[in-house]
C-alpha cells in the first residue's frame, strides 16, 4: 500500500499583471546606463576636448549647436535618458529608505513632478531655442546668424 | 611502524601560549533597558581559540546571563553568525589570533532582525522569507528508484547547495536593512539551489515569486552578502543568474 503525500504547500497566487514595473524599471536602467556613457562622453569631447576646448563655449557655440538637428536629437536623447535613469535611481533610494507611505508618497510624487517639468522644459528649449536673437551684438552670435 | 608515530610523541604538551584578548559586546536585554549598551570583558586565550571559545570563556567564568545562540560549533549548523568587527561572521570559525588583538573585539547581533537579547535576534522574517521561495523539490513524476542526474547538471547549482541558513549575508544587506520586505540573498540563494536543479519541476513557480516588488530587482549588487558568506558561496552571482533566468524566462 502506498500512501499518498499532498504537495507540502499550493503555489502562491499572483496578485500583479504580467506587467512588472520592477524588472522593466532594472533593465531600463542597464539599456539607459549603456546609452547614457556613449552620450556623455561624447557630450563632454566635443563640449571640453575637440577643437578649442573649454574656451570655445559661449553663447554662440551653444547656439551653434542647438540648431544642428543631429545636436538637437543627441541633447534631447541625453535629457530624456538621463532623468529618467536619474529619477528611477531616486524612486529605489525612496523605496529602501522611506518607510512611512505618506512620505514615500510625497517624496516619488515630487520626484516624478520634477523629472517631467526638467523633460518638459528642456525639451521645449531645444526644439524653440532662437540662435539668432534679434538686436544682440553680432560678435556673441553664432557666425551664420550674419548671413541673414 | 605506527608504534614508532606513538612513542616519538613529546610526552609533555608543548605549551600553548596565551595572550590576553578584550571582546566588547553589545549586551541588550528587554527586563533591563531600552537601549542596547557596549560591554568590555577580558578573556585569556589560546591561539588556537575562537571568537565562539572567548564568548564561552565569558558565559561559563564571568558572565553567564551573556546570551548567544550556537550548537554544532564547527561551521555547520548556521546558529552563531554575529557581527565581529563590524563583519558578519560565524564566531566559531573566526580564529582571535587572525582579529586585531591591540583593540577590542567588537561582537554583536546581526542587523535588520528584530535583538531579543545580546546576541540574539527574531528569526522569524528571515525563516519567512526563506519559506516563500518554496525551498523543496518539486516533481510530477515518481521514479522507481533514483531521479537521474548528470555530473554537469549537478554542478549547475553546487556552489548554491552549501547554503547553511546562517543568515549572514541577508542580515548585511543593506537593502534588507531598511526594506524588511525584501526577500533577502539566503532565500534567493536557496531558489537558486532548485531552479536550477534538473529535477526540479518547479522553476517558474519560483522565477514567479522572485520577480516581484520585494523580489531580485531589489538586488543593488552590493557584494556585501558574497563578502559575508562563511560557505564562500558567490551570492551574488547566483542572485544575478536568478535575473538573468528571469528575463530570459527559463533556467
Amino acid at each position: 500500500m502506498t500512501a499518498t503525500i499532498e504537495s507540502p504547500r499550493s503555489s502562491r497566487t499572483q496578485q500583479h499583471s504580467r506587467f512588472n514595473f520592477e524588472k522593466w524599471g532594472w533593465i531600463y536602467m542597464r539599456a539607459s546606463g549603456v546609452v547614457l556613457i556613449v552620450l556623455i562622453f561624447g557630450h563632454l569631447f566635443v563640449n571640453l576636448v575637440a577643437g578649442a576646448g573649454v574656451k570655445a563655449i559661449d553663447f554662440g557655440f551653444v547656439g551653434g549647436k542647438l540648431s544642428q538637428p543631429f545636436w538637437q536629437i543627441w541633447d534631447t536623447l541625453l535629457l530624456w535618458l538621463a532623468l529618467i535613469h536619474g529619477a528611477n535611481g531616486m524612486r529605489t533610494i525612496v523605496n529602501d529608505y522611506a518607510a512611512n507611505p505618506l512620505v514615500r508618497r510625497i517624496f516619488k510624487g515630487a520626484l516624478l513632478a520634477s523629472a517631467l517639468l526638467l523633460i518638459l522644459l528642456g525639451t521645449l528649449v531645444i526644439y524653440t531655442f532662437d540662435p539668432c536673437p534679434a538686436g544682440s551684438p553680432a560678435e556673441l552670435l553664432p557666425s551664420f546668424c550674419a548671413a541673414k | 611502524m605506527s608504534n614508532a608515530v606513538l612513542e616519538n610523541r613529546p610526552s609533555v604538551p608543548e605549551e600553548i601560549p596565551t595572550f590576553t584578548a578584550t571582546l566588547m559586546i553589545r549586551r541588550f536585554d528587554p527586563e533591563i533597558g531600552s537601549e542596547p549598551r557596549w560591554e568590555n570583558f577580558d578573556v585569556v586565550m589560546g591561539g588556537t581559540d575562537r571568537v565562539l571559545d572567548a564568548l564561552h570563556k565569558i558565559k561559563w567564568e564571568q558572565d553567564g546571563s551573556l546570551t548567544f545562540r550556537r550548537s554544532c560549533a564547527h561551521g555547520v549548523c548556521g546558529s552563531d553568525a554575529m557581527r565581529i568587527n563590524g563583519r558578519n561572521r560565524l564566531a566559531c570559525k573566526t580564529l582571535l589570533k587572525d582579529l586585531d588583538l591591540s583593540k577590542p573585539i567588537t561582537v554583536e547581533a546581526i542587523k535588520g532582525l528584530p535583538l531579543e537579547k545580546d546576541l540574539i535576534v527574531n528569526m522569524d522574517p528571515f525563516f519567512e522569507s526563506f519559506k516563500a521561495v518554496q525551498p523543496f523539490l518539486i516533481a510530477s513524476s515518481k521514479p522507481d528508484k533514483e531521479r537521474l542526474q548528470s555530473p554537469v547538471e549537478r554542478a549547475r547549482f553546487d556552489d548554491t547547495t552549501k547554503c547553511i541558513l546562517c543568515a549572514a549575508c541577508t542580515s548585511s544587506c543593506p537593502v534588507f536593512w531598511t526594506d524588511g520586505q525584501y526577500f533577502g540573498p539566503a532565500a534567493i540563494v536557496n531558489a537558486h539551489r532548485f531552479i536550477f536543479d534538473s529535477r526540479d519541476e518547479g522553476s517558474q513557480v519560483r522565477l514567479d515569486i522572485l520577480n516581484d516588488k520585494e523580489g531580485v530587482w531589489r538586488c543593488r549588487t552590493t557584494f556585501n552578502c558574497t563578502e559575508a558568506c562563511p560557505r564562500g558561496i558567490q551570492v551574488t552571482q547566483a542572485i544575478a543568474e536568478v535575473k538573468a533566468a528571469i528575463l530570459s524566462g527559463k533556467p
